[in-house]
């Protein structure tokens, strides 16, 4: 279009603000950071400044607490795939037009919403062992099904309510400080409450609104032509919504994984303080503590490229199989 | 030729059969529903108990004590984490909005060479994990000086990719006839960026400042890591040293919770209906 001789000029003028901030607080940064990952530069002017190589790269292999804290960060993921099926189930039924269905909306939106500090200092308050509702209200229920009875009769323990924030149980038996298994170690803990919590606050949230839009996007007649041919509520779902569903589904989870692997700091710092005995320390929880605490930028830095490099590595994959999925 | 039939000959049992399926929607619906409310009703119930009975399983107060919400003030400098945290939102969520609004501009509304590209280019830098970036932040804020002050909390926040993707997505939604027009009229770049890509994205707008703005007012990891004076800090630090400090007053602590949370709820519920869209035109795959 003529007329417009100067589109590039302006473009570059619009760009600028954006641009310069992007340069100076993401990309800089993204080589500066991994340029410290092979130093062992500490803040703390004690240690004399050296450039290291793969050092820290090496020692992170060898880290025991490394890994550890990566197993918390993958354990903390088994809330996902009860939150993503639970976001489909609260979008097919508000997908159904019923009345107040915009309140519904509203309420399971709100805790995604507000989340932050003041709905950790609830949570804390919530799962406390003695004083918590939580565990009042557990208390009621095995008293009111006299459970204990019927387990002592027959012979087995009695059941208690959880201790949830101060306890390392889990639903795999792992043992806090080191890679094993113990049997002593089963039930719910501190895991599974930050879990139960993050599943509370994201089973509403933007997942739930991803499928809702997508469900309004599902073309009528594929679903009335599955209805001619006889199929029921559960076949049409089956066969017809879900194949529908898959390039929203797919985002859902990679965007689930991506955010995961750096997550779980706000939470653990608020509540446990990475505790009991590190159960809760995410990986991100880690670079912040060699960090801002034990002053190991370069070390810190190398823990976080090599998250980076496994978030890449998810993206690559979701762009290679994005694509498919969203010609379906 | 085969006759098809529908499944279901819509009859008496077909009206039955939509009820009871209409009554077992909503039942699971206020199921869940309650299950979030609950923990809130909880919050506003525990916020008036006094202290006494702070470890009472009854979670209804025997007296309702108001002035648990002026205690709050009166131990911690409530209202300067109050002012802190909307003020540096507030900054955050202009600054924000505009780069991001122009950048989008220029993408979606200007025609130059290689834009897509850069484009594509800029929405990869979407993946970077702020774990990554953090600590050089923090380097460069302590070398700028910036460390514990207002600037090092605003600036670094004000540059979004997600926002000018965002925006950009509902800019390309506007009529090419629209600006077309205002080019022939001889408008320069910056008047059809104003008068004629900002109004019209305004919802788009709007979704980008209430996420901004929340997402400001709760942040956590930066002002915890960059705040060392206690006039600086906002309101989730001051409630993290609050809870350390009084932990023990849990009808504090949830009062000042409740004050934390009211303000996002009442701009939740004003903005809702632009929400929904803009995370739905926000979620789709560029």
């Amino acid at each position: 279009m003529k007329g417009r001789p100067n589109d590039s000029l302006a473009a570059a003028g619009f760009l600028l603000p954006n641009i310069l901030g992007f340069l100076v607080f993401t990309a800089g940064p993204l080589v500066f950071s991994l340029a410290v990952s092979f130093t062992n530069w500490n803040l703390q002017r004690t240690i004399p400044f050296r450039v290291s190589g793969p050092e820290n790269y090496n020692e992170l292999l060898h880290d025991k607490q490394f890994w550890l804290f990566f197993i918390n960060t993958v354990y903390l993921m088994l809330g996902m795939p009860l939150c993503i099926a639970g976001s489909l189930l609260l979008a097919v039924l508000l997908n159904q037009r019923l009345r107040g269905m915009v309140a519904y909306r509203t309420l399971f939106y709100l805790p995604s919403f507000t989340s932050g500090v003041a709905l950790m200092i609830l949570w804390k308050a919530l799962y406390n062992p003695d004083f918590g509702p939580i565990n009042a209200l557990l208390d009621w229920c095995l008293q009111a099904l006299r459970l204990n009875d019927l387990l002592q009769g027959l012979g087995f323990h009695a059941l208690a309510p959880p201790q949830w924030l101060p306890s390392t149980d889990n639903l795999l038996g792992l043992v806090p400080q080191e890679i094993r298994i113990s049997g002593s170690k089963f039930g719910l803990g501190a895991r599974e409450a930050l879990i139960i919590m993050g599943v509370w606050i994201a089973i509403g949230g933007n997942n739930m609104l991803l499928y809702l839009a997508a469900l309004t996007n599902v073309p009528q007649e594929l679903v009335e032509a599955a209805q001619i041919d006889g199929a029921g509520r559960w076949k049409v779902f089956r066969h017809v919504t879900w194949p529908q569903l898959a390039p929203t589904t797919f985002f859902i989870v990679v965007m689930s994984f991506i955010g995961s692997l750096q997550g779980g700091f706000d939470q653990a710092r608020v509540m446990t303080n990475g505790g009991p005995s590190g159960t809760t320390t995410t990986l991100a929880y880690y670079i912040y503590t060699k960090a801002f605490e034990e002053f190991q930028i370069g070390y810190a830095s190398a823990v976080a490229w090599v998250l980076f490099t496994v978030i890449f590595a998810i993206t690559l994959l979701n762009w290679k199989f994005g694509q498919k999925e969203l010609s379906y | 030729m085969r006759l098809y039939e529908p499944a279901r000959a819509p009859g008496f049992a077909s009206w039955w059969y939509r009820q009871g399926q209409f009554i077992a929607s909503h039942a699971v619906l206020a199921v869940l529903a309650l299950t979030m409310l609950l923990p809130f009703l909880w919050m506003v119930l525990a916020s008036f108990k006094p202290y006494e009975e702070v470890e009472n399983l009854n979670p209804f107060p025997s007296t309702w004590q108001p002035e648990n919400y002026s205690k709050v003030f009166e131990q911690v400098p409530f209202a300067r984490y109050y002012f802190n945290s909307v003020f540096v939102a507030l900054w955050v969520t202009f600054l924000q909005c505009l780069t991001s609004a122009m950048a989008a501009f220029a993408f979606a509304r200007l025609r130059w060479p290689g834009r897509d590209v850069v484009f594509r280019l800029y929405l990869a830098t979407l993946m970077i994990p702020g774990v990554v970036t953090m600590i050089p932040n923090y380097v460069l804020t302590v070398k700028l000086q910036l460390l514990d002050s207002y600037l090092g909390l605003i600036v670094p926040a004000s540059f979004s990719a997600f926002g000018t993707f965002l925006l950009r997505q509902f800019m390309l939604t506007i009529p090419p006839a629209l600006d077309e027009a205002a080019w022939m009229d001889g408008a320069g770049p910056w008047t059809v960026f104003w008068d004629i890509a900002l109004p019209l994205a305004r919802p788009g707008l709007i979704a980008l400042a209430v996420f901004t703005f929340m997402g400001n007012y709760g942040s956590f990891f930066w002002p915890l890591i960059l705040i060392k004076s206690e006039h600086l800090r906002t309101l989730p630090i001051g409630m993290l040293y609050f809870d350390s400090v009084y932990g023990k007053q849990t009808n504090l602590i949830m009062a000042a919770s409740v004050m934390n949370l009211v303000p996002l709820i009442v701009l939740f519920v004003c903005s809702q209906k632009f929400l929904v869209r803009g995370i739905q035109m926000g979620g789709v795959k560029g």
